[in-house]
């Protein structure tokens, strides 16, 4: 097959959306535009019966009730819901909870908000392939715990966690349990009820939906979970998330969920063996580390550090042809490595010489080949332009240098 | 980030990478590392014992785009040039010429701080007193 370039390898980030799911949305912008609560004409009528089939569909792809299915703008707005609904909510019961180092700012980011506003939060390390210590998040469960948030996959290295275990210790302390599902779903069975979760985000642009849409799962029974609204107004979404629905969007997600139900087994085996036939190309080079955990992983993603060569330096040399991205501190504007990376103990070099594959539905194996000779090309050019791989072929300590800082 | 077309050809043509004899007492060496971004360059002179001009200048950087094409047009600038020449090179005389963005400046800074390096390497060694930073990034 001919190559089309530039080559999308990015689908951690977002997914390019399927054309089965925009043909499903179209009609709902121009002539099915009606607002799903308008409940006095078929305009309203026919959007209601969209939203309603689309729910089905969200929810039968992680097997919940189409009643636990809360459409939101996307992940981030549900894991804030998740954690500041339950923080409100369960405040006289407590006001602890736990999650991790790895997890998305989206998820980090609202615990500081509920810090400042009265909780206490645990910050679990993880260990160095990523994976969270279930002894220590035991040890960390008070009377006073109210929720456990642990991502189910990682957005940078596609670990997955434990997520029954983790469940199993929730329930057993009578803790919620809330996992940020957004990598995980429609690209490994996630099921609910056999799972053990209590509530999960996800979002539709990652799984080849629109942008804009995505969903909060909350469990209606055992236990019956309740979350405060963190938007007020017509009391749409039972009331847990006010705001006219976005039809066409959710419609789109609808569609994506089932696509993903469909295909999701057929396109892993794919992925993976992409991703593994990646991988092996790609640590045939010297001093290449895969970080994170390799058994326990998303079938579609891999975090390889080339050590000796920095990571913005090394996606310069073909981001005309490639679209990547990379742990290192200087493709973002902070200059702080991945923390996701640093969380799993890699020094800063290691860090800083990452890069993140992220393959989809669309990525074909011409692509992996390219791109496997396009790196190896550029990280041995990089290597004779680097004074640490000399270093380090002179034999000499790099740890034991001191650097002449400005 | 879009990379100016300067930044993109020294990247891909870089000019002057190599290693000079860093035991010789003609050739200074600076060693320097951005600590907030983990890059790390070393720059190298040589200069002619007669006349005091560096007449040649190597590279070696582990760094983003920006970085390699600073040290590359740091090593073309100081071709030809005497020591106090040398040491006038401003590091935004080379975001002027790269059309570095404000977030690469830092990478600017490294070149100038290793062809200072490099500058008292060559002096102490020929037993001058190192030059004194006059100026606080
Ligand atoms: C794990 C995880 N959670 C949350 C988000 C945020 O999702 P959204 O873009 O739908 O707000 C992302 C996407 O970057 C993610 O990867
Ligand atoms: S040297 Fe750090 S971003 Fe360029």
């Amino acid at each position: 097959m001919e190559l089309k370039f530039p080559i999308y390898l990015d689908n951690n980030a977002t997914t390019p959306m399927d054309p089965r799911v925009l043909e499903t949305m179209l009609p709902y912008f121009v002539e099915k535009f009606g607002n799903a609560a308008s409940r006095n004409h078929s305009f309203g009528w026919v959007a209601e019966e969209a939203v309603d089939y689309a729910r089905e569909q969200v929810a039968k792809l992680i097997n919940a009730d189409p009643k636990e299915i809360i459409f939101t703008s996307g992940a981030t707005e549900a894991n804030n819901l998740a954690i500041k609904g339950v923080f409100e909510m369960y405040a006289s019961k407590g006001n602890h909870i736990i999650t991790c180092t790895t997890e998305h700012k989206a998820v980090l980011d609202t615990c500081k908000h509920v810090e400042k506003m009265g909780a206490s939060v645990t910050y679990l390390d993880v260990q160095p392939d990523g994976l969270i210590d279930l002894e220590q998040l035991e040890k960390a469960i008070t009377p006073r715990t109210i929720l456990i948030t642990i991502m189910y996959g990682n957005n940078e290295i596609g670990v997955v966690q434990p997520i029954r275990e983790i469940a199993a210790i929730a329930k057993k302390h009578g803790v919620l349990f809330f996992t940020d599902g957004t990598q995980a779903v429609g690209k490994i069975p996630v099921d609910v009820m056999a799972d053990g979760i209590d509530l999960m985000s996800f979002s539709g642009h990652k799984m080849y939906g629109p942008k804009g849409v995505g969903v909060l799962y909350v469990r209606r029974k055992n236990p019956r979970v309740k979350v405060t609204a963190q938007m007020d107004g017509g009391g749409h979404e039972r009331g847990m998330r006010s705001g006219t629905l976005n039809v066409p969007g959710i419609v789109g997600l609808g569609k994506a969920c089932e696509l993903c139900r469909l295909e999701m087994d057929s396109e892993a085996v794919r992925l993976s063996a992409m991703r593994d036939r990646l991988e092996a190309a790609l640590t045939q080079i010297d001093e290449s580390y895969v970080n994170g955990n390799r058994q326990h992983r998303l079938p579609h993603v891999a975090n390889i550090s080339f050590k000796y060569v920095e990571g913005e330096g090394l996606l310069m040399g073909f981001n005309k042809q490639i679209a990547l991205s990379s742990g290192s501190a200087c493709t973002s504007a902070s200059l702080e490595p991945s923390y996701v990376l640093k969380s799993l103990g890699l020094g800063d070099d290691l860090a800083h010489s990452s890069l993140r594959f992220g393959l989809g539905r669309f990525t074909t194996d011409a692509e992996i080949d390219y791109t496997t000779k396009a790196i190896t090309e550029t990280v041995l050019k990089l290597r004779e332009m680097s004074p640490l791989w000399e270093m380090f072929k002179e034999g000499i300590d790099l740890d034991k240098i001191e650097w002449a800082h400005h | 980030m879009a990379y100016s077309e300067k930044v993109i050809d020294h990247y891909s043509n870089p000019k002057n990478v190599g290693t000079l004899d860093k035991a010789s007492k003609n050739v200074g060496t600076g060693l320097v590392g951005a600590p907030e971004c983990g890059d790390v360059m070393r720059l190298q002179i040589e200069v002619d014992e007669e006349t005091g001009i560096i007449k040649d200048a190597k590279f070696k950087t582990f760094g983003c785009g920006s970085a390699i094409a600073s040290s590359s047009l740091a090593t073309e600038w100081l071709k030809g040039k005497t020591i106090d020449e040398a040491v006038a090179i401003d590091n935004m005389d080379i975001v002027e010429e790269l059309n570095l963005p404000p977030v690469k400046i830092h990478c600017s800074v490294l070149a100038e701080d290793a062809i200072k390096s490099a500058i008292n390497d060559y002096r102490v060694k020929n037993g001058l007193p190192e030059l004194v930073e006059e100026k606080a990034h």
